[in-house]
């Protein structure tokens, strides 16, 4: 069940933080404020008197307290996490408890889809791997980098340094001396580099982009690379349905979709990345430059019609088939693409456009003159604000939860979808 | 007047990559460049050029050796003439000269751009040298393995994923207790912008990101800096030819303050590293310009000045003089912003001649220093002139926004008993700035 089904979606606004510089504790200062997914509280790293931090969340603070925390992230199921230091050790907290473990460091936290499996990187006397809910890989690595966890939390995997490197010892480092770690356990092959791990939609496969010499690269899956070699290649992903791997790749000059290492989309292109398939496999996108200098989305080969210096943030519906994405020209002039035609506002920034769950809606925040508010479906909510954090569709899509902060108060508005009139 | 094949230097990365080719394959992956990623401009350059030898002023190496085979046509025509002549095929001891030529002779410095009555850019003929060397597989060791670093991590130094967030948390504790309640913010969302640096940094030079931490703190600004691979904005890999890497690099970057969503980019004080992100990678990965705008420290400092948000207690009393460096100046115009930044902390600036966009180069750029310990002595004799030019400016203190700028100064410093010590813009307004505990 989604955490979502549980919120409160009844239509209205509140203040569920009436000042965002409450806490319990006397304090030096109060960090960013990082809102919960459901929109009910927020948390902000609290520094103490006498060098302590904790953190307080919606002005409480956490009982224990420590030399240092950062990375506060609320886990999609709502529990709050921070990385936290104690006695020169650092681990994870979720929601107050830190895990028992310690590691040298710890950083980039994980979660999976519906948030009941909690990762990270750490570091542990000089060598390094993931743990997963507080228990670290068994096998660590020299250097282990480019993590991920799947969506169901069930495995993980990270590109691993398999072997010692000397200084500056560049034939070493030639002959292959990176592989990919999944659950800790390492792939028999090395590679002169290891980039862009992804789980297929099981989690029982894994493809990375490698590079064989230093001119060759193309896909490796489960540590097997295809034949064929390619002057560069972006990371790949699983088709969900097929289980198909797409991957950017480079050939005389210019751009191509290779899946399953035959060429599916012709190298004509100045720049392909960021693809994504459809939940159900149906439909292949990217972002691409047609030409220098002129990026769109593509879908299964076929452009838009529409062009920008710059597009970002390829997002596909939950169902229905849908694309948006973002253009803008140089980081200004933000505005939505969906399906191929471009919503009529532009921003001074833009958030990653967010589907709702029947792929009917689609919602982004947006910045412009330093107000904040939601679009949704090209219309705006008509009430700006200070800060708006990314909006949520309640499970049937027809309401959407705008999490904003104005006036020192943390403001929650379940609107429906007629209700964004702007 | 010698040619490269008097002056070879034994470097194992060089001698390794020659050991594996043949006059075949030279000859196959050459006609593949040319074909492939050579059009227009450098035909263009290549027929255009009319062997005047305007050029030879322009190079600090000749201006120091006197040798015409430093001449910015000489090593084009030992290099890429050479190439073209035999349409390739030539012996593996020549991609030995070839590349000993284009990354230690050579700092891609372009100065020679503004002598020639053509226009004709040897720095790109050059590039195009090092991109073949690259392809070959004959790059000296050290720049090598620096390239290697950026493939691997995403940084020119090794650094490690959690080396940097501990790094910066390090240095935002040391600095608290000067400046009480100092943050270094770091991966916030949302901040008007995201400071990058590069790797020598937080490996060797942890006190810059101290003093900018102390100056944006100060200038109460809403900054941040990521924590995740994406920070270097370094790029040793534009240097050694390896475009894939290079871009790769760059993406990272970009799409880090792209995710950040910060309204652009501030550099610090590193020349190559600006030409990477603004000119250079960003072009290779299909924008025409920059995707997030890019601010260098000095034409930063000098928007904080302008809105007064730099306040100090004096100015530097004793006299200064300006390097220029190439690739804020000749490839940015930074020139008068500079001079504008320098004045206001200082009270008595010495120019230094010539200047501006005709300044000599420090001989370290262009990938040249980090060729590491062999060809030390090329770059340090290889600009004697620019050791006349300080020691002509009579003053101690040499102003230089620029980190290979620095490391090449300080070495020809030592090197020719100059007296000098060289300090960053940033360095000067630690030092002079109104520190919020004096108050």
């Amino acid at each position: 069940m989604s955490f979502a089904q549980s919120w409160d979606f009844t239509p209205g606004a509140r203040v569920v933080v009436d000042d965002l510089g409450k806490c319990s504790r006397e304090y030096e200062w109060l960090e960013e404020p990082y809102v919960s997914p459901d929109g009910e509280t927020v948390a902000r790293v609290a520094a103490l008197p006498d060098a302590e931090f904790s953190m307080a969340v919606g002005g409480e603070v956490w009982e224990e307290t420590f030399d240092k925390i950062w990375y506060p992230r609320f886990s999609p199921d709502g529990r709050l996490t921070a990385l936290v230091q104690s006695a020169g050790e650092w681990t994870m907290a979720v929601d107050g408890q830190a895990w028992e473990t310690q590691f040298g460091y710890i950083w980039g936290t994980l979660f999976s889809e519906s948030g009941d499996v909690i990762a990270a990187p750490i570091q542990a006397d000089g060598q390094y791997g993931l743990a997963v809910d507080g228990q670290p890989w068994e096998t660590l690595y020299e250097n282990a980098n480019q993590v991920l966890l799947s969506r169901d939390g069930k495995a993980t995997a990270a590109v691993i340094q398999a072997k010692s490197l000397a200084q500056a010892d560049i034939e070493t480092f030639q002959q292959g001396i990176f592989s990919v770690a999944v659950n800790g356990e390492a792939w028999d092959a090395v590679f002169v580099n290891c980039w862009n791990p992804a789980f297929d939609a099981t989690a029982s496969r894994v493809a990375a982009t490698v590079r064989r010499t230093l001119y060759d690269y193309t896909i490796a899956v489960d540590g097997k690379a295809w034949d064929g070699a390619y002057a560069c290649a972006w990371g790949p992903v699983f088709n969900p349905a097929t289980g198909q791997v797409a991957a950017p790749v480079r050939k005389a000059g210019a751009w191509g979709m290779a899946i399953d290492d035959r060429m599916a989309w012709e190298p004509r292109f100045a720049q392909l990345w960021q693809q994504a398939y459809t939940p159900d496999g149906g439909k292949l996108a990217a972002i691409a430059a047609v030409k220098f200098g002129e990026f769109t989305v593509v879908v299964d080969g076929a452009p838009w019609g529409v062009t920008f210096p710059v597009v970002t943030d390829l997002t596909v519906s939950p169902v229905g088939g849908r694309i948006a994405a973002l253009g803008n020209a140089h980081n200004t002039d933000f505005a939505v693409l969906c399906d191929g035609k471009v919503w009529p506002g532009r921003y001074d920034m833009a958030w990653p456009p967010v589907w709702s769950p029947d792929g009917a809606h689609l919602a982004v925040a947006v910045e412009r003159g330093g107000r904040f508010t939601v679009v949704c479906d090209g219309k705006a909510y008509p009430q700006s604000f200070d800060k708006c954090f990314a909006p949520a569709f309640s499970p049937d899509g027809t309401k959407v939860l705008i999490r904003a902060v104005a006036d020192n108060k943390l403001h929650r508005i379940v609107a429906p979808v007629a209700a964004f009139t702007g | 007047m010698s040619t490269i094949a008097d002056r070879l230097i034994e470097d194992e990365g060089l001698r390794r990559g020659v050991s594996r080719l043949t006059p075949e394959k030279i000859e196959k992956v050459f006609k593949e460049l040319i074909a492939g990623e050579c059009g227009a401009r450098l035909k263009t350059y290549v027929e255009s050029c009319v062997r005047c030898g305007m050029c030879a002023k322009a190079c600090h190496y000749y201006m120091s050796h006197k040798d015409p085979s430093y001449t910015p046509v000489a090593k084009v025509s030992q290099t890429m003439w050479r190439l073209l002549a035999a349409g390739g095929r030539v012996e593996p001891q020549v991609i030995y000269e070839c590349a000993q030529v284009a990354y230690t002779e050579c700092n891609l410095c372009r100065r020679c751009i503004h002598y020639c009555p053509l226009g004709i850019d040897t720095g790109y003929i050059i590039s195009v040298v090092r991109r073949l060397c690259h392809k070959l597989g004959v790059t000296p060791q050290y720049i090598q393995d620096t390239a290697h670093s950026h493939s691997a991590v995403l940084n020119q130094m090794w650094v490690k994923d959690d080396e940097w967030p501990d790094t910066l948390q390090w240095q935002e504790e040391e600095a608290r207790e000067e400046f009480p309640g100092l943050r270094i913010p770091l991966d916030v969302e949302g901040a008007d912008f995201m400071y990058s640096v590069i790797a020598p940094e937080p490996k060797f030079r942890t006190q810059l990101i101290y003093q900018a931490a102390a100056i944006f703190n100060a200038a109460g600004l809403n900054w941040t800096m990521p924590a995740t691979p994406g920070w270097d904005n370094s790029n040793m890999a534009m240097f050694t030819g390896d475009s894939e890497i290079m871009s790769r690099v760059e993406r990272a970057h970009y799409e880090t303050a792209q995710r950040l969503r910060v309204k652009r980019i501030v550099m610090g004080e590193c020349g190559h590293a600006f030409r990477a992100v603004y000119d250079v990678a960003n072009r290779w990965l299909g924008w025409k310009w920059h995707p997030v705008p890019v601010v260098h420290s000095v034409e930063f400092f000098w928007e904080l000045i302008q809105q007064g948000r730099i306040k100090i207690t004096h100015k530097y009393a004793d006299p200064v003089t300006i390097h220029d460096p190439c690739n804020i100046i000749r490839g940015r115009g930074l020139m008068d912003k500079l001079r504008e930044v320098t004045h206001f902390l200082c009270e008595n600036v010495v120019e230094m001649s010539p200047n501006r966009e005709h300044n000599y180069c420090c001989c370290a750029g262009g990938g040249v220093i980090n060729c590491g310990p062999p060809f030390k002595n090329v770059r340090i004799v290889g600009n004697s002139i620019k050791a006349e030019q300080l020691r002509a400016t009579g003053v101690h203190t040499l102003v230089a926004p620029c980190h290979n700028c620095h490391g090449g100064l300080e070495d020809i410093i030592s090197k020719f008993g100059l007296g000098m010590h060289t300090k960053f813009l940033g360095d000067l307004i630690y030092e002079l700035m109104e520190k919020p505990e004096a108050e």
